[in-house]
């Protein structure tokens, strides 16, 4: 169902991941999108977010990316408005937040994986992990 | 043999899938999909073991990334499968319901807002573009930015890695006037993107650009977005992408789909308005 990667030259080359679909576009799209209604089994999306925090670490160089003029993403009401809805729960939230936003300190202190003096950034949502749709 | 304790593992909610073409698929346990209905409304669902989709167990596959690809592709798969017979609304991964009769209650309550959402999205797939800044994948003109594990110096580059210090030097500016142009034309490209693809798109939303050590794609995500595209205007789209995708050095577009339309089920930015926002 992907359709084969575009590449400059216009050749064809299959997407990476097997199954024929991208594990980051999968990912992204039953993690982050979708209908959210509240299931009789309750989830803490929150605890999802100890895992993919660490995966959506925005290993773009976003000053870089700024300074194009590239910041859609942060521009995108989507994006942003999220931490907006629902705040009627999860009264420990901030706690948690706390939490979160500590474990994020840590990971971007770690050392760089790509040690190109690329700079780790959070996605600025990630970064207020205030959701819990 | 006792009876274990079931639950009903929602995918999707759906409009006029016939029940004869609910799909063979094995489902986030491997036990089948079927179909509860309520009126022209119908949500796709797995009877699942309780004990291993409570909070704990959930918990526990939801954060280890095997488990949790594992579950995710089997949702995807059975949304995909969905996707093609009807029009659909994916579900967040790990909808869970006591029972049957609570996923039916669910769409009584709920008939108004599902009925709304898949008005919007009937008749339209979703497509991902995705547009990265990749020096290794078109080297421009003469210099080459990144050894990379071939070490090829290129066109212009002489015997690199065993020069002296002034070599080193030029290198270096050479190097960074060429990052700065494959970001210039990265972030052309992506402008040209948006722009050309939004105007055949009834709605755009961008999500965040990718992380490499995920997606596993060489270079640098600038742009990450999903359009939501009329069926009648797929070749149009596709074709928009496959010109875009081989116009400017050091750059790479992406375009995967179709998917669901996973990023629309609530409204997102209107295709329209996209360049006033500009």
């Amino acid at each position: 169902m992907t359709e084969p990667v575009l590449g400059r030259t216009g050749s064809l080359a299959r997407p990476s991941g097997d199954g024929g679909t991208n594990l980051a576009d999968m990912l992204e799209r039953v993690l982050d999108t979708g209908i959210v209604i509240a299931g009789d089994i309750q989830i803490n999306l929150l605890d999802i977010e100890l895992l993919t925090i660490r995966l959506r670490l925005v290993v773009a160089s976003v000053d870089k990316a700024k300074e194009m003029g590239i910041d859609w993403w942060e521009r995108d009401a989507s994006l942003s408005s999220r931490a907006a809805t629902g705040q009627d729960r999860d009264r420990d939230l901030s706690e948690e937040n706390r939490l979160l936003r500590e474990r994020v300190a840590e990971l971007e202190a770690a050392p760089s994986a790509n040690g190109d003096g690329i700079r780790h950034a959070v996605a600025p949502e990630t970064a207020a992990v205030v959701r819990h749709d | 043999m006792t009876e274990h304790p079931r639950v009903s593992y929602a995918y999707a909610v759906t409009r006029g899938l016939d029940p004869a073409d609910v799909p063979a698929v094995g489902g986030v346990a491997g036990t089948g999909v079927h179909r509860v209905a309520e009126d022209d409304l119908a949500v796709v669902v797995s009877t699942v073991p309780e004990g291993d989709f409570d909070e704990a167990a959930l918990r526990s596959r939801l954060n280890s990334m095997d488990s949790l690809e594992r579950l995710a592709r089997a949702h995807h798969e059975v949304i995909d499968a969905v996707a093609v017979r009807s029009v659909v609304l994916p579900l967040r991964l790990a909808t869970v319901y006591r029972n049957d009769d609570r996923v039916r209650s669910l769409l009584r309550e709920e008939r108004e807002r599902f009925g709304a959402a898949l008005d919007r999205v009937d008749g339209h797939a979703e497509w991902g573009v995705k547009v990265y800044a990749d020096p290794d994948a078109t080297p421009s003109p003469g210099v080459r930015v990144s050894g990379g594990p071939t070490g090829s110096a290129g066109a212009g580059g002489g015997a690199a890695g065993s020069g002296s210090g002034r070599d080193y030097l030029r290198r270096r500016r050479e190097e960074r006037h060429s990052r700065d142009e494959i970001w210039r034309n990265a972030a052309e490209l992506a402008a040209r993107a948006d722009a050309e693809l939004a105007a055949l798109a009834d709605e755009v939303r961008v999500h965040r650009p990718q992380n490499r050590q995920l997606s596993g794609a060489p270079g640098e995500n600038v742009l990450n977005a999903a359009y939501l595209v009329p069926v009648e205007r797929t070749t149009d789209f596709t074709a928009v992408a496959r010109g875009l995708a081989g116009s400017l050095p050091g750059t790479r577009l992406e375009l995967t789909g179709p998917w669901a339309p996973y990023s629309f089920t609530v409204p997102a930015r209107a295709a329209e308005t996209l360049e006033a926002g500009r």
